[in-house]
Formats: C-alpha cells, sequence, structure tokens
C-alpha cells in the first residue's frame, strides 16, 4: 500500500528548546491512529510542523507522495478546542462552513450549496437544532463536535486532530469516535492526538508514542504495551501498573 | 454646505471607517496595536514631508503606511525574539513616535505640521481647506481622502469577509486551507493605518484610537453576528460624531474630545443596557440562561 504520510528526520524547536528531535515515521492509509506521549513531548507541534503551522529545522514531510502544499486540500486539521476564542460573533453553522472555505475560492461569499453541507455535517454531530446557536453557548462537547462537523465539509483525505476527546462528555466522546472510524472504514485515515491511554487499545487500531522522538509506532496491538509506555513517559506513570501488571 | 455640514460630515466619514475598522480590531485582539500605529504614522507624515515637501493625501497615506508596517513588523520581530507582545508594542511605537516628535520639533516646524495638532485633531480647520473636484465643486480636502479611505476599507473588508473571519477566529484553520494568513495581517494593518491618518486631522493620534476602539467594543456587546456588529460599530461611530459636534457646541470645548468622550458614553449605555451581555440584563435574568 502506498504511505499517506511520511515524515523523515523531523526537527523542530519552540524558541531555544528543542520539541522535536529526529522525528521519523510513515502512515498508511486507512488507519486511526493515536498520538500519545507526555506533555510537552511535542505531539501538537508534531501535527503543527507537519502542517506547516510550525517551523521545522530540518526534515522532510510529505503527504499522499508530495510536499503538503500541494496536497493542502486533502488534507483536513481540527486544532484544539481551547486554541479559538468561543465569543467570536459566529454561529455554529459559520464555523462548520469555514472548513469550505478553501474550496469557496477568494472573492466569493457562500451559496446555498455551501449552507447545506455545512448543515448536512452538523445533523449528522446530532446538532442540526443548533445551527443558529451562538457559539459560546454551547457546550464543550457540542463545540467539539462543530469542530468535527467543520472537519467532515473539507472531505478529506488525511485528518489530523489535536486532543478532540479533552474534557468532552460521554455522549460527544461516542459521536467522534463513530465519526473518526467512519471516516476509516471509507478509506480515510485519521491521526489524533490522545490523552487517555486507557482508550488507546479501545479506540485506535494503531498507535505512535512520542517523546520528543518517536519511541514507538506500529499497530495497537503489538506496540501498546507497558515496556513501551514505560519508555515514553518515564516513571511518571505509576498508576498505569495496576492495569497492564 | 454649511460649515457644520462638512464637519459632521468629516466626523461621520471618521465613525464608519473607524468603525468597521475597529471590530476586527477588537475581533482579532489588536487594540492595543491601534494604539501603537494611530501614533507610529505620526513619523510616516512626517518622513514624507520632509522627502516631498508636501502634506498631500496621497503622500501621507503612503507614509503611513510604510510606518504602519514598520511597527507591526518591529513588534513582530522582537515578539518572536522573547520579548513580550505588549512590551514589543510599548517599546517600538514609543520609539517610532518620539523621532516623528524630535523631526517635528527639529526639521519641520510648520504651521502645517505641529504636535498639538497632531495629537489632538483640528476638525473646525477642515471645511476651510478645499479642493476643487469635477461635477461636485469645491469639498474639503479631508472629506475627500476620507471618502477613498472609507470606499476602500469597506470594499477590502468585504471582498475578503470570510477570509477576514476565517483568519480572526481560526488562524490555524486557515492557514492549514491555504489561505495566507501573514499577508492578510499585513493588509489589515495597511487598513489600519490608512484609515488612522485620514482620520487624524480630523480627531487626531490620540482620539483616533477611542473612534477605532470604543465603538466596536459596545457593538460587541449587541450582537452575536459579524456582519451585525460592524455595521451596528459603523453606526455608533456616526452617532458619537454628531453626539460629539453637539456637545461641543453647546459647552464650548474640543470636538475630538467630545467625540471621543460620546464614544465612551454610547459603550457605557451598551455596557449597562445591552440584551445578552448588560449589566442590568444580568440582574433581571436567572443565572442559568446566561
Amino acid at each position: 500500500m502506498d504511505r499517506v504520510l511520511s515524515v523523515e528526520q523531523l526537527n523542530a524547536s519552540y524558541r531555544k528548546n528543542k520539541v522535536l528531535d529526529n522525528v521519523s515515521f510513515e502512515v498508511l492509509p486507512g488507519t486511526l491512529t493515536a498520538i500519545v506521549g507526555p506533555n510537552g513531548a511535542g505531539k501538537s507541534t508534531l501535527l503543527k510542523a507537519i502542517l506547516d503551522l510550525h517551523p521545522r529545522l530540518s526534515g522532510v514531510v510529505s503527504c499522499f507522495g508530495s510536499p503538503y502544499a500541494q496536497v493542502k486540500s486533502r488534507i483536513g486539521y481540527v486544532p484544539q478546542r481551547g486554541s479559538v476564542d468561543w465569543d467570536f460573533p459566529t454561529n455554529a453553522l459559520d464555523v462548520v462552513m469555514m472548513g469550505l472555505y478553501g474550496k469557496i475560492g477568494w472573492l466569493k461569499w457562500p451559496k446555498r450549496k455551501h449552507r447545506e453541507l455545512a448543515l448536512a455535517a452538523l445533523e449528522e454531530m446530532g446538532l442540526g437544532n443548533y445551527a443558529d446557536r451562538q457559539i459560546s453557548q454551547l457546550s464543550g462537547g457540542q463545540q467539539q463536535r462543530v469542530f468535527l462537523a467543520r472537519a467532515l465539509v473539507q472531505d478529506a483525505d488525511l485528518y489530523f486532530l489535536d486532543e478532540p476527546l479533552a474534557g468532552v462528555d460521554a455522549a460527544t466522546e461516542k459521536v467522534i469516535m463513530d465519526t473518526l472510524n467512519t471516516l476509516k472504514n471509507k478509506g480515510r485515515t485519521v491521526m489524533v492526538v490522545h490523552h487517555d491511554l486507557q482508550t488507546v487499545e479501545e479506540y485506535f487500531d494503531h498507535v505512535l508514542m512520542l517523546n520528543r522522538t518517536v519511541i514507538a509506532h506500529g499497530k495497537t496491538a503489538d506496540t501498546f504495551n507497558q515496556a513501551n509506555i514505560m519508555r515514553t513517559y518515564g516513571g511518571s506513570l505509576r498508576w498505569m501498573g495496576d492495569r497492564l501488571g | 454646505m454649511s460649515y457644520t455640514g462638512w464637519i459632521l460630515l468629516t466626523a461621520s466619514l471618521v465613525g464608519l471607517s473607524c468603525g468597521f475598522i475597529g471590530v476586527l480590531l477588537i475581533l482579532r485582539r489588536m487594540a492595543m496595536m491601534a494604539d501603537a500605529i494611530s501614533h507610529t504614522v505620526l513619523l510616516g507624515i512626517v518622513v514624507a514631508y520632509l522627502v516631498t515637501r508636501e502634506l498631500s493625501g496621497v503622500h501621507m497615506l503612503i507614509g503611513a503606511v510604510t510606518a504602519g508596517l514598520l511597527t507591526s513588523l518591529f513588534v513582530q520581530w522582537l515578539h518572536a525574539r522573547g520579548v513580550q507582545q505588549e512590551a514589543s508594542i510599548g517599546v517600538v511605537f514609543t520609539s517610532l513616535f518620539a523621532i516623528g516628535v524630535v523631526l517635528i520639533a527639529t526639521k519641520v516646524g510648520n504651521a502645517h505640521l505641529d504636535i498639538q495638532h497632531t495629537l489632538m485633531g483640528e476638525i473646525t480647520y477642515i471645511p476651510w481647506e478645499l479642493t476643487e473636484l469635477p461635477w461636485i465643486g469645491a469639498v474639503p480636502e479631508a472629506v475627500v481622502l476620507l471618502s477613498g479611505v472609507l470606499v476602500v476599507v469597506v470594499g477590502v473588508i468585504l471582498a475578503f469577509y470570510k477570509e477576514w473571519k476565517i483568519t480572526s477566529f481560526d488562524p490555524a484553520l486557515a492557514a492549514s486551507l491555504g489561505i495566507p494568513v501573514v499577508l492578510m495581517h499585513y493588509v489589515f494593518m495597511s487598513l489600519v493605518s490608512i484609515t488612522t491618518v485620514a482620520a487624524f486631522d480630523a480627531v487626531g493620534a490620540i482620539m483616533v484610537v477611542a473612534m477605532l476602539i470604543t465603538p466596536a467594543a459596545a457593538a460587541y456587546l449587541w450582537t452575536d453576528r459579524l456582519l451585525v456588529m460592524m455595521g451596528l460599530s459603523g453606526v455608533f461611530g456616526v452617532i458619537a460624531a454628531f453626539m460629539g459636534y453637539y456637545i461641543a457646541v453647546w459647552l464650548d470645548t474640543s470636538i475630538s474630545g467630545s467625540m471621543a468622550f460620546s464614544t465612551g458614553i454610547i459603550f457605557m449605555i451598551s455596557f449597562l443596557f445591552s440584551p445578552r451581555h448588560g449589566l442590568a440584563s444580568r440582574l433581571v435574568r436567572p443565572a442559568d440562561q446566561i
């Protein structure tokens, strides 16, 4: 199978601290990968460096065999929910439509078909009745679903999501995971920064364990074991010992 | 048109341009940059004057845009090297403004450009500084300049409306969609600069900040729609212009000062009584509905 994403010898720093150190990995199509690692391991920076949102010191990133800039329209990105101002004067439908702005093109305003696409995505997320709702009036879980709806309308082949399950309710967690699995079953590739080690085996078929560099990467069943967790997190995760014993 | 008519028209044009631009300033969390640019355009105007020995609209606009862009470049440059954002704004604009003040005092020092005028504006002279336009006749220069700037501001905002919206709300997503976030930032800084310099003559460097920020901050309290917020902000700017003029006539005081004061009154009314965010409505409404 052709690789969807290939990262070679990626290095990046934040101010003077090196955050990513020779990160190399490849991702196959139709996979659902969790990116896990302790705080400060460079998980978000890795996504941003792949997406040209954070400067790379060195390294090569290619998506679908091409440089990222040439295939932007095939890639969807869901930033952390906390990265935007939810008091912004706009409603849920407008936020979802933003996912289409790249396709609508310069000097054009969104048309009815864009509105309908956005509404359909909101309905898929169970938020059809919230289209006109100002975004600050949505719960955290609903806001996250709006973000996911926005990614869905992009109709991308490769998705990057930064902590989509952070601080959401159980219902939202289920909706989001169902959606990601649907995407996977359609042959799309999904990479998710994830923080809850307890659900990695249940939710993801692949795992990328990161602590400034790639500690382990592969099928969850083969890779997500106590030895690798210890190597990724050091001694900071004693509580996992009971479960993985 | 009468003397009063020209003054009201000039002030209203300032209110509209500043009101529209102000909304984006607030939503992009750049209110401090407006303060900075309103001061550094002084240096742009002085340098433009020293180079061309003219104080015409076009030269001023070019000087102001250059100064505005340099301000935001310097701020960005310092910030990227570890200086806090607000500290770098403070360092850059006071330094550039100071150079402007020194240059005026030593090199320019004539009636057309003095520090008092640039800080406070002198809208009362505007109806006498006329220029002839085909078809229309004698029109104050400031009105021509402000109308041109208003057309540019409205045109650029509407043409790139969805790009302004997405780069203000979620710059990371915008960049990932291929929208040139950095270019949009500098285009916006240019818009702030031309708006500021056009409003300069009428209200001066200090009052223009009131016109940029306060009507937009008030409009933010009344609506959840971006387009409505822009409309309201422009309307508030115009109301402040009229209110300010008549308060100034009534109290026989500075027109630009009264206009800035009026924006403050509009904001206070909004702060107290707007339906969603106002203090009064919060007291009336049960907490769980907020």
